[in-house]
């Protein structure tokens, strides 16, 4: 197997606090490899050290076939790097941002000039190409800083959490922009909060805690091994909340179950639209008034918490 | 699917040469469009010409003869060093901070050539704003009493002394994160190096265990050096070697301290983490 990223028993250390300790990865070319993790998982870390910004104190990694502590330079010409904060110079308009890092990798003036362009149309930001980029918003700078790291077109791609506190229309833009690249035949490895954004990008996942991968594989094994969407339900008058519960407990898997504090209903329910339908019909039946009636898919906090036993804002302490 | 990771199409078309190039004009866009950072820079060395040099200048003694003006005029222009020092520092750190830096760190460019790239463009900025100085200098009576050889030499030295000043810059906002101290540091060397020095006063009135820190403040030799070299008045007072010799120790105790800060800014630039 040709793995355009593979990593071996990266351990870094800061002081006293152990930042990796022995990340193996495996990246095939030409997919996409999803990092979910909580802050200070070390997804950050991770990236840092297979994009040569750091130096990791034992284990191996290859970017691209290189070395990435021996050969750091051939490591850099292929990879493009987009970090967890958009790095575009906000005096710079988008296009100065886009050609003088196409100089700085060798592209020459005037291809460096026609591949801005072409990315600035890409990303459509060419209304806005010649204006400084520190007038864009939030998602104009996210997408110019992806533009800005795909400007050589580098075979291996590391996008540090590149959707973090966009609002959902950039979001959706920059997954089509991922989605793309890969489409080229690049190699991404992208680091995330969002088992959402892992879910639509990745080929498989790797889920990092305390500086180790903890699980591992596609997206639908990860997501069978944390659980099936469940329904949530709240009722209108507390009193008939046992009445609610036994409506959901003839159409649910196992015994369905109500939180301590007098609120949300819970219930595991068979797949299927029919099993909804049932559940909704149910309730009616018994003449309970829903005010809240919800399906809830897995969120990263619940992976950790099946996975780590333990809250993921907890999950960085350790 | 090796066909994918063979797809490198990173051009040969450029040096480190080129690289730099490109990173000045970077610099040199961002001081047209925040013309800010010269007013920074100008305003210190501008405020000591006309206070000192114009309001003041009666009331203070010139050490041997001639007129305070003649005097001032080299301490201003070097302080000009000094006061790049914190714009230079707080590039780097808003560098460091936006990310940029790792940005350039992750390409497959010379490490030195983004320092370079830096400290040629702020050297740029510098050289305009001595040329000001001087301006605002040959507008109250400074002149030059020496030939074009000797102007020349002095403006070097005086350059030199800029140059070393935005590395030391470097280093700084490579070492400390945080603006508002660098802020803080930046503004303190302006005043305790400009005046622990020649820059302004003579040593010679200063408390005798001043005197010798004073007189071996770079600062000093450089001033003096300038003022030798441009015939202005100086203290007749030669004690001590940077007194004696002030280009040889000016180009000697600059060359040692960019010795020292070059590499060390280039090592911190390769292990410096964003914060």
């Amino acid at each position: 197997m040709d793995y355009a990223i593979w990593a071996e028993g990266l351990r870094k250390r800061y002081g006293d606090h152990d930042a990796l300790t022995g990340v193996d990865l495996a990246v095939p070319a030409g997919t996409v490899l999803g990092v979910l993790g909580p802050n200070g998982a070390g997804k950050t870390t991770t990236v840092r050290t297979l994009a040569t910004l750091l130096r990791p104190d034992s284990g191996q990694a290859k970017v691209a076939g290189y070395n990435v502590v021996t050969q750091p330079r051939e490591v850099r010409r292929r990879i493009g790097l987009a970090g967890q904060y958009a790095a575009v110079d906000e005096l710079l308009t988008g296009r100065e941002n886009l050609v003088l890092l196409g100089t700085l990798l060798r592209l020459g003036r005037k291809r460096a000039r026609e591949r801005s362009t072409e990315l600035l149309e890409r990303f459509e930001l060419t209304d806005a190409a010649d204006r400084p980029a520190g007038t864009y918003s939030g998602g104009m700078r996210r997408r110019l800083d992806l533009a800005t790291c795909l400007i050589a077109d580098p075979p291996v791609v590391f996008l540090d959490e590149p959707t973090t506190g966009l609002d959902p229309t950039s979001r959706v833009l920059l997954w089509r922009m991922v989605r793309e690249q890969v489409a080229i035949g690049t190699t991404v490895l992208l680091t995330t909060q969002y088992l959402e954004e892992a879910d639509q990008l990745a080929d498989s996942i790797v889920v990092i805690d305390a500086g180790r991968v903890i699980a591992e594989g596609t997206p639908d094994e990860l997501k069978r091994k944390i659980g099936e969407e469940w329904l949530e339900v709240s009722v209108a008058q507390p009193t008939q909340r046992a009445a609610a519960l036994a409506a959901l407990a003839r159409v649910s898997v196992g015994e369905p179950s109500a939180a301590a504090d007098g609120g949300v209903l819970t219930a595991q329910l068979p797949a299927g639209m029919g099993a909804v339908a049932a559940a909704a019909a149910a309730l009616g039946d018994a003449g309970v008034e829903v005010v809240d009636f919800a399906l809830r898919r897995p969120s990263l906090d619940d992976v950790f918490f099946t996975l780590t036993g333990k809250s993921s804002g907890e999950g960085g302490q350790s | 699917m090796s066909l994918a990771l063979e797809r490198v199409v990173i051009g040969e078309r450029g040096s480190a040469l080129t690289d730099t190039f490109a990173l000045v004009g970077r610099q040199l866009t961002h001081l047209r469009r925040a013309p800010g950072k010269f007013v920074g820079i100008a305003m210190n060395p501008l405020v000591m010409m006309l206070v000192l040099g114009y309001l003041f200048k009666n009331f203070i003694v010139v050490p041997g003869s001639g007129d305070y003006q003649e005097y001032i005029l080299a301490g201003c222009a070097a302080q000009v060093g000094l006061a790049s020092v914190g714009p230079s520092a707080i590039g780097v750190a808003s560098d460091l901070r936006t990310g940029l830096m790792d940005r350039l760190r992750s390409l497959p460019i010379s490490r030195t050539s983004v320092l370079m790239g830096r400290t040629l463009s702020d050297l740029a900025l510098a050289a305009a704003t001595v040329a000001v100085v001087s301006l605002a200098g040959l507008l109250l009576g400074w002149r030059i009493h020496t030939g074009l050889w000797e102007a020349l030499a002095g403006y070097g030295i005086l350059l030199l002394f800029v140059y070393t000043m935005l590395w030391v810059g470097v280093l700084i906002g490579l070492a400390i994160h945080t603006l508002e101290t660098i802020d803080a540091v930046g503004a303190l060397m302006v005043v305790l190096f400009s005046f622990l020095s020649s820059a302004f006063l003579s040593t010679d009135g200063m408390p005798e265990w001043i005197r010798p820190i004073a007189a071996w403040n770079p600062l000093s030799a450089v001033v003096t050096a300038c003022r030798d070299l441009w015939g202005n008045p100086s203290s007749p007072v030669r004690d001590g070697l940077p007194a004696q010799h002030p280009v040889i120790v000016a180009l000697v105790s600059l060359a040692l301290i960019l010795a020292v800060v070059i590499p060390l800014s280039v090592r911190s630039f390769r292990t410096a983490a964003a914060r």
